[in-house]
């Protein structure tokens, strides 16, 4: 069978009397060029998290003498529970576990009240014809590119007026505030997608405005729901600035301690206390990117339409 | 009594009310409340002392500010350019029927997921001169091997460039690829029967078609830029000296530590023109193409 | 002046891992023929044209074009164009540029690569676009720059992929003439895809009607229309629809379903006639209604009557239920409720065995 298969690839494809011909193997050479390109980047994407890796399972001693990404010859954990429990941030030794659940704290209202108010603000503007929606919109799509040092002066004044200062509710405020332009424009873009006889339809079978959101549109927009919070769960974990200024020490956020742990050097610098100090932060993240598999990428190219 | 008409206009108001607020107090009042400031003589706390455009002229004589500028547009040029280079010919390969492309694409998009934070540490551990790379290669022979730019301040910059491709070219990837699966299957099949090379397709037909997507990539990356703060942060606080600040940094330092809130508003504000003059002509060009998608 | 030539399909098979799309396909096109393969969508009719295109690799058999075998050719090397439904133009360059890409990628001398688009411009009537955009363009123009784009490269087979689909109406019916009359000018061979019976038999000299992956009948457009090989290609061709009336033939002499006859003197059997369960297929404008209802006439019930303008249609309904669609003068005085002898020339019918085929008796 298989010998009758290679005479076959042996005829020319020309020839008028013999059997059919075989497929003959293209271009071997180039793929080969191609997956040499994506293997050799691969490695550079991925270096850095095996190195974070590696490095947090070794003892001291043994990344001062070892090569950087050599396995670790005796896996320990000692570091993670070092950096969980009681990594020092100049005085309090409490580990990175403070800012992880305040992370949480601040993670879990600020998700939700984001999505609420941005959804609902993305069907108003794509189903209800308002005077000034449009300078809305306008200023929202202008304003997803300001740097935020110019808003922020600003509005640690104001938020110090209203005498909330720095504190949880101040933060989920100002997670809120600056994810209203994307997840406006998330929901805006998926109801603007969808029939406007859906709407006619429930307004005629005389649904109101909250009735239709609640009822009709939110369930449709599951898929819309799904992306935003990915959005705003890495967004909001991963953010720096906005928790330095505006959570107040007691809250400072993971990603603040983190860097605060690393920076605070007493004595020689613990690399792989840093290094599993760095993953915890980085879990997260990497579970919902991970696990969320091309809903990531949904939610960048619908992130990515604000550009 | 309201008809239901009336009530529902009032429940369109009250759901777009936080919006509204936002672009009140924030988008208005703090970007002026802002500019206004930076014509003003505040230091510690805010005062109204007009003093006309005298902080645009310390700031712009300021080292540390011009140092951060130059960095800035030093670090954006490289970064940018190298993201959307490498961006793209990821896409490209990913695009040629490979196997596993997704494991592929999970590869190079997940450092995108990970927080400037984190990507400056871990950078700065493998650009460690004494325990990182350079180390690597010494112990495997190459014993004068150098790899500490990290360490010097000419050299410095192109370590945050590094890093910041290596957070980046993922997304630009993504939106590539998204971007080349857009294009009509068609036109492939057409210019094979044309008889056009491969790379003769990508370069003529295919990359000329891909304008929005480079548009796209290219303003999120820009932005990235302005905003660049948390990596220079993690990675090298600013330093060697001041060999790696960025204007972010300027502004948030004079305005939390320096207590000079003048001077860090005029930062702030001279870097709102700068991206309202990269983001307007944008702008512009979306708001003409969507119209003409109308026409 | 323009090549012909021959396509000849040998047992073609293609599959998409263990999809069957086409099944040991043969087809033989004789030089400047112009084929249409139609049948509904999923038929294989696009997967034949792209094989032939060498788009997709097929699985087995054998592709031979203008004397060559092509199986494992590169498309541009078979000696073929394509034209496509979305047009398929190069959006950035010009309706010139368009045209003239791949004969400069080939090498073609300038004299030569102007000579022709000139020549296909002037043919298609595009002189005075050639400087635009495929985005200035109406989708009429567009699919003229996709012909000219095929026709600047002078083969001998021109392959069609329903290419007038996203037109409207009048568009489609100005194109489906600027077609024909091309194929009559340039002569060459063409092979065109499509689920519109009316382009199928205003172009074509014969029409292969496909139905899962396999060519059902292979015939000029007349002979698809009056003798469909079974009840698919009869159902499928003409609109609307042939009527399909169950019942039984007699001693091949008469067909009987409910309490009437239909006599069958007359009808060409393919073989010896055999009594036995079958079907009877008329077309609408064949059944004869009212006067000129012969005199064994059957009683048919009207239902509905639909004017249509240059004829009316009657719907009605035959003693045992069958129901029965007339196309009838425009000014027939018929109206819901009367009642309408009709009956049916045997020479216009055809008689399907009660196969679930339903090959043709």
């Amino acid at each position: 069978m298989s010998g009758a298969a290679a005479m076959q690839t042996m005829s020319p494809p020309g020839d008028a009397g013999g059997p059919r011909s075989a497929r003959p193997v293209r271009m071997t050479p180039a793929r080969w060029g191609l997956y040499a390109f994506l293997a050799i980047t691969a490695a550079f994407f991925l270096l850095p998290l095996w190195v974070m890796v590696v490095t947090s399972l070794k003892t001291m001693n043994e990344i001062r003498l070892g090569a950087i990404i050599a396995p670790p010859l005796a896996p320990t954990l000692e570091a993670w529970a070092k950096a969980w429990s009681s990594a020092c941030t100049g005085l309090a030794c409490d580990g990175i576990r403070v800012g992880f659940w305040n992370s949480v704290k601040i993670l879990v209202p600020s998700v939700f009240i984001s999505i609420l108010v941005g959804s609902m603000t993305g069907y108003a503007l794509s189903f209800w014809r308002v005077p000034g929606a449009n300078v809305l919109f306008t200023a929202m799509m202008i304003v997803a590119f300001i740097p935020y040092q110019v808003f922020i002066y600003p509005l640690v004044r104001v938020f110090a007026f209203i005498g909330l200062g720095q504190s949880i509710a101040t933060i989920v405020i100002v997670h809120t505030i600056f994810g209203l332009p994307t997840m406006t424009l998330l929901f805006r873009n998926y109801f603007s997608s969808l029939p406007i006889e859906l709407f006619k339809a429930a307004r005629i079978d005389g649904a109101s405005f909250y009735q239709i959101f609640f009822r009709i549109m939110m369930p449709m927009a599951t898929p819309m729901i799904v992306v935003a919070v990915i959005l705003q769960v890495t967004g909001i974990w991963n953010d720096f600035i906005l928790g330095l200024v505006f959570a107040g020490r007691e809250n400072l956020p993971m990603t603040v301690q983190l860097n605060n742990i690393v920076a605070s050097v007493q004595g020689e610098r613990e690399y792989n206390v840093d290094m599993a100090a760095t993953m915890l932060t980085a879990l997260l993240p990497l579970v919902v990117y991970f696990g969320s598999g091309r809903w990531f990428v949904r939610g960048i190219a619908a992130g990515a339409v604000k550009g | 009594m309201a008809s239901p008409r009336m009530s529902s206009r009032a429940s369109a108001y009250s759901a777009l009310l936080p919006a509204f607020i936002v672009l009140a107090v924030v988008y208005i009042g703090s970007t002026v409340w802002t500019m206004w400031m930076s014509l003003t003589g505040s230091r510690m706390l805010p005062n109204n002392n007009f003093v006309g455009l005298r902080n645009y002229e310390i700031l712009f004589s300021n080292d540390r500010w011009i140092t951060s500028v130059h960095n800035l547009a030093f670090f954006g040029v490289l970064f940018v350019a190298i993201s959307l280079a490498l961006g793209f010919l990821l896409a490209v390969a990913i695009d040629q029927k490979v196997r596993s492309e997704d494991s592929w694409r999970s590869v190079y998009l997940y450092p995108y997921s990970m927080s400037f934070v984190v990507t400056g540490l871990v950078w700065q551990w493998l650009l460690n001169p004494t325990l990182g790379i350079q180390k690597l290669v010494r112990d495997m022979g190459f014993e004068t091997f150098t790899f500490d730019w990290i360490a010097h301040a000419e050299t410095v910059l192109y370590c945050l460039v590094i890093a910041g491709v290596w957070h980046a070219a993922g997304l630009v990837m993504a939106i590539m690829l998204a971007g080349l699966r857009g294009v009509d299957e068609d036109i492939w099949k057409a210019a094979r029967v044309d008889g056009l090379p491969t790379w003769r397709v990508y370069a003529s037909v295919v990359t000329p078609m891909l304008g929005a997507s480079f548009a796209t990539a290219g303003v999120l990356l820009s932005t990235s830029v302005v905003r660049l703060y948390d990596l220079s942060v993690a990675m090298t606080r600013g330093g060697p000296g001041i060999a790696s600040e960025v204007p972010a940094k300027f502004v948030m330092d004079h305005l939390f530590e320096r207590a000079n809130i003048s001077l860090a508003t005029a930062a702030a504000t001279s870097m709102l023109i700068t991206v309202i003059a990269v983001v307007a002509p944008y702008m512009y060009w979306r708001t003409r193409v969507a119209a003409r998608g109308r026409a | 002046m323009s090549l012909q030539s021959e396509v000849d399909i040998r047992d073609v098979s293609v599959r998409f891992g263990n999809v069957q799309v086409l099944e040991k396909l043969n087809l033989k096109i004789a030089p400047s023929e112009f084929i249409v393969l139609l049948g509904p969508s999923g038929c294989g009719k696009s997967t034949l044209l792209n094989a032939i295109a060498g788009l997709l690799d097929v699985s087995d058999g054998q592709m031979w074009i203008g004397g060559r075998n092509v199986t494992w050719e590169e498309p541009k090397d078979r000696g073929i164009a394509m034209v496509f439904q979305s047009y398929a133009l190069y959006p950035r360059m010009s309706v010139k540029k368009n045209m003239s890409f791949g004969l400069e990628v080939a090498g073609t001398p300038r004299a030569e690569i102007e000579a022709r688009v000139a020549e296909a411009a002037q043919m298609l009537k595009l002189t005075p676009l050639l400087e635009r955009k495929p985005a200035a363009l109406s989708g009429g123009q567009r699919q003229r720059v996709a012909i000219g784009r095929a026709l600047v490269r002078k083969v001998g087979v021109y392959l069609f992929d329903e290419p007038l689909s996203n037109l409207d109406a009048q568009l489609r019916a100005e194109l489906r003439v600027e077609i024909k009359r091309l194929h009559a000018r340039l002569g060459a061979t063409m092979i065109y895809v499509t689920h519109d019976q009316i382009e199928a038999l205003t172009l074509a000299d014969r029409i292969a009607v496909m139905q899962g992956g396999v060519i059902q009948q292979l015939a000029a457009p007349k002979d698809i229309y009056r003798r469909p090989v079974n009840r698919f290609v009869a159902s499928f061709v003409g609109s609307p629809a042939m009527n399909f009336i169950a019942g039984r033939v007699e001693a091949g002499l008469f067909f009987h379903a409910g309490d009437y006859r239909i006599p069958l003197a007359g009808y060409a059997f393919a073989g010896a006639p055999a009594a036995g369960a079958a079907t009877l297929g008329i077309r609408p404008e064949h059944v004869l209604a009212g006067h000129e209802a012969g005199p064994d006439a059957i009683a048919a019930k009207v239902e509905m009557v639909e004017p249509m303008g240059a004829d009316t249609l009657i719907w009605s309904r035959l003693p045992d239920g069958a129901s029965l669609s007339i196309r009838h003068a425009a000014d027939a005085a018929v109206r819901e409720g009367d009642t309408l002898p009709v009956s049916f020339p045997a020479d216009a019918l055809s008689v399907f065995d009660d196969t679930p085929a339903g090959a043709r008796l």
